[in-house]
């Protein structure tokens, strides 16, 4: 037997070793946090640093001299003429006034370049609606062409390629310094849909079309949900059906969203003939997704109200429905609210299930209502990472801070409701 | 009118039969001497009213709604001349788009066949007679419905009681929504999948080690006959879904274990909703991030070491997907973590173990069986997982176990083949849809097994 003394000394000198032990026990838990925030902090830095420029438009202004023999138009209010007469050639004349030695084939075409695609389309919309400006001088603002953007923007960054001419270079920069070609806030990102020319593409139409898309939603997931919420916690008897129903809601909540996909497909586009990309098929396949989310936490909510009330109504000879719809869901429905905001914020962010119902489709045009074809923020977001110009990508980022900013918003909103109007009992 | 007009109509109905409604409960009442006299509460003869003013309308206007575009498509492909009806189900669409477009007036009559331009009156025509028999017949229900109801407010009738009970039966019907959204995912994968069958062997399917999806569109076109072998596609998800567990199972463990075992409160309450925000982070964001930033550094980085990498790696995705369930994995410990007995924990700690080796050595074993689960209910959702893997992990589908090459998923594959025009009826199509039937299998097994851990250790400390 050893003695008590030469026991103590073993448990002593066993002890450094166990604490060092446990120090480093504490050192993976503290690496294990850093890991995951860090991975949060470089997600959100990269996303911003990425995306600030997609808020910053390169305009190059010019006086424009309308000129109709240059365009060969010499009536502007006559829809065939129109349709013929080149606009680009006094823009390319606005722009050679700074550069006269510019007159070969080639350095017009490279003039052409520096102004956006969409230029001439711009001339031509003006002096349709202005018919009485042929002729006249006008300071027209272009966006500028996507390289020259990306020029301005992005000189010097590894992640650009400058696919400007060195001569072009050299315009871009005498431009700048003359203030022709400027840079502001991009107000078009906010007011137009999408576009084959990042200068041109907003994010205005899959905004609405989100905006449309959860409105489909919330309209059948809310009541639907908290209906269902207060049948299986109030009236469900507990039988064979009410397990099934809630064995059915336990595992659709963790079935893979593009499965939803498939079944809006298959459902609502194939066996009911309903057209493709439009928000009504699109809200119906986020709500269908979204209702074991709003159920699950509708429910957790009226558990929550406790019985002494339902005991209290139904004590001074309120029916079983009359406590549900008088006493319960109004105790509950902040629970619900929160629940339900979250599982929105959720279908905001979702985008699988909605590349298979069409959502996907090119779509310049603003929706005009549940039944137009639309894209929504992510699936806007997607088109434009996939997209080969340059200036997409931060347009990609700029979109992502937008949907960003809508999801901490109502994830906030969720949260201060859940502060201001939950009781505890 | 059309359905989202006659929707706030024949909500506006409902509200005219509850106002008629309860002034004539009222009216009743009076010279019985009040409303104490009748059997219920004016506002419940209203609602009875409402009640049987809407419901039979909007399910008549549901349904038709929902059977309206395909009935008249139907007739209209029926009403063509023989010599225009379509052979393949591809002709089919594509001629109906053309009527569909000729009677919007987007196309112009002149360039297409007598009967084409026929069928596209007929469409404009069986259209509009729809569009009035179903206003037709709505409002007749709902008036219908009102003036019954109305009729019936008398002081022997209970109107709570029928109310109550419509109102019960509403909210079990809006509850038998999952059941119908289950049958309705079951049964759109199973009959495609079942057509699929009958193309391709199931052997082949299952058992297949190549996958490219190409089918020759015409008989005498030189070109692959395609390949349906899932073998490839299994591989890629299960090595993408490995990676990212490898990633997302220590962290998030660890980060719960600390966060409930060492962390001050201060901490926690500025931790856990970090970690919550990589949850709520929308993968298409993830996606970006792997594409556009974290594809280019590994594959930079390998170059540097001198390995051969490719722009879109099995490995960028998967780590990517970590992050992306590390808050999953640890909320779902802290629960588990949090479910253990706080006399266990004392117990070990009272005999002069540490803090860590309590965690190792008691808590860890009696929290295993609800970390597993947690586990598994991680892994179903990285396998379903989509935008990340559609955006960073790629098309091509190779049979490997290098992490630095391009593979591709399952729902990769089935957002591929499902994207852009397709028909209804070809192998490729169709070969989408037996894709999404193993993933439903797959996840739906491993929830259930997941579900039923977590149950049955539950019920072990209740």
């Amino acid at each position: 037997m050893t003695n008590p003394s030469s026991q103590a000394e073993l448990v002593r000198r066993s002890l450094k070793r166990r604490y060092r032990k446990e120090r480093r026990f504490r050192f993976y838990g503290v690496a294990a946090i850093s890991i995951a925030l860090f991975s949060l902090v470089i997600l959100f830095t990269d996303i911003i640093s990425k995306g600030y420029t997609g808020f910053i438009k390169t305009t190059v202004t010019l006086e424009v001299h309308l000129d109709g023999e240059l365009m060969y138009l010499n009536d502007a209010s006559d829809p065939d003429q129109i349709a013929m007469a080149d606009f680009q050639a006094p823009i390319i004349k606005a722009l050679q006034g700074y550069f006269p030695q510019a007159t070969s084939r080639a350095d017009k075409r490279e003039l052409s370049r520096m102004t956006g695609s969409y230029a001439s389309n711009q001339v031509r919309d003006l002096l349709k609606e202005n018919p009485d400006w042929l002729g006249s001088t006008r300071t027209i603002e272009f966006p500028a062409h996507d390289t020259v953007s990306v020029y301005v923007k992005h000189a010097g960054d590894p992640g650009y390629s400058i696919r400007l001419t060195e001569q072009q270079q050299r315009w871009t920069d005498e431009l700048l310094s003359k203030g022709v070609i400027d840079t502001g806030f991009n107000d078009v990102f906010f007011s137009r849909g999408d576009s084959r020319e990042p200068s041109n593409a907003g994010i205005l139409g899959a905004l609405i079309g989100s905006l449309l898309t959860m409105g489909v939603t919330l309209i059948i997931a809310f009541p639907v949900g908290v209906a269902a919420a207060v049948y299986l916690e109030e009236f469900a008897p507990s039988n064979r059906l009410t397990d099934f129903i809630e064995v059915n809601i336990n595992n659709l909540a963790a079935v893979p969203s593009i499965i939803f996909g498939l079944l809006g497909l298959a459902v609502f586009i194939g066996l009911f003939g309903m057209p493709r990309s439009v928000p009504v098929v699109g809200g119906l396949v986020l709500a269908l997704m979204t209702l074991p989310t709003i159920i699950i936490s509708s429910r957790a909510a009226i558990k929550s109200v406790p019985p002494s009330i339902r005991e209290a109504a139904e004590g001074i000879g309120a029916s079983k429905m009359q406590v549900v719809l008088h006493h319960v869901l109004p105790l509950a429905m902040p629970g619900m609210l929160t629940g339900s905001i979250i599982g929105m914020a959720q279908a905001l962010g979702e985008t699988a299930p909605l590349l298979l119902i069409g959502m996907v489709a090119f779509i310049v045009e603003i929706p005009e209502g549940f039944f137009s074809s639309a894209t929504v923020l992510p699936v806007q977001i997607f088109i434009w990472a996939g997209s080969a110009e340059q200036g997409f990508v931060e347009l990609a980022s700029a979109g992502i801070m937008v949907l960003l900013a809508f999801l901490i918003t109502m994830n906030a909103f969720a949260i201060w409701l859940r502060k201001r109007l939950e009781r505890r009992w | 009118m059309q359905t989202a007009d006659l929707l706030p109509l024949v909500l506006v109905l409902a509200a005219v039969a509850y106002g008629f409604a309860f002034m004539r409960s009222r009216a009743v009442a009076a010279p019985l001497g009040g409303i104490r006299n009748l059997k219920a509460l004016p506002a419940y003869y209203a609602a009875r009213a409402a009640l049987w003013c809407a419901i039979p309308a909007l399910i008549i206007l549901g349904t038709w709604a929902a059977f309206e575009g395909k009935v008249i498509q139907d007739m209209v492909m029926a009403s063509l001349p023989a010599e225009l009806a379509p052979q393949s189900a591809g002709r089919a669409s594509l001629t109906l788009s053309q009527i569909s477009n000729l009677a919007a007036g987007k196309l112009d009559p002149s360039i297409v066949p007598e009967g084409i331009s026929g069928a596209a009156t007929l469409l404009q025509e069986l259209r509009e007679q729809s569009s009035q028999f179903k206003t037709l017949l709505v409002i007749l229900i709902a008036v219908l419905g009102g003036t019954f109801a109305w009729t019936q407010v008398a002081p022997h009738i209970n109107a709570r009681k029928s109310v109550e009970r419509t109102l019960q039966r509403l909210f079990f019907v809006c509850a038998a929504v999952a059941i119908l959204t289950t049958i309705g995912i079951v049964f759109s994968v199973i009959f495609e999948t079942f057509r699929f069958f009958e193309k391709v062997p199931v052997s082949e399917f299952l058992f297949g080690t190549s996958w490219s999806p190409q089918t020759a569109l015409r008989a005498d076109q030189i070109g692959s006959e395609g390949a349906f072998g899932i073998i490839p596609l299994f591989t890629g998800t299960l090595m993408i879904s490995a990676i990212a567990l490898l990633i997302a199972v220590p962290v998030g463990l660890l980060s719960a274990v600390y966060l409930s075992e060492y962390a001050s409160p201060m901490m926690r309450s500025v931790v856990k909703p970090l970690l919550e925000m990589l949850a709520g982070v929308p993968t298409v964001v993830y996606g970006f991030f792997a594409a556009l930033t974290v594809a280019p550094f590994i594959r930079d980085l390998a170059l540097a070491l001198g390995l051969e990498a490719s722009s879109q790696s099995a490995l960028a995705a998967g780590l990517v997907m970590g992050i992306m369930i590390i808050p999953f994995v640890s909320s779902l410990s802290d629960d588990v973590i949090n479910a253990v007995p706080r006399t266990l924990r004392d117990g070990s700690l009272a005999l002069g173990a540490t803090q860590s080796e309590t965690m190792k050595n008691v808590i860890f074993p009696a929290a295993l069986p609800g970390i597993m689960g947690g586990i598994l209910l991680a892994a179903s959702r990285a396998i379903g997982e989509t935008m990340i893997v559609v955006m960073a992990a790629g098309l091509a589908a190779n049979l490997t176990a290098n992490p630095l090459d391009s593979v591709t998923t399952v729902t990769v594959q089935i957002v591929t083949l499902l994207t852009g025009d397709q028909e209804f009826d070809s192998a490729k199509t169709l070969a989408a849809f037996a894709l999404g039937m193993m993933l439903f299998i797959v996840t739906l097994l491993l929830n259930v097994i997941a579900l039923k851990v977590v149950r049955k250790y539950r019920e072990q400390y209740d």
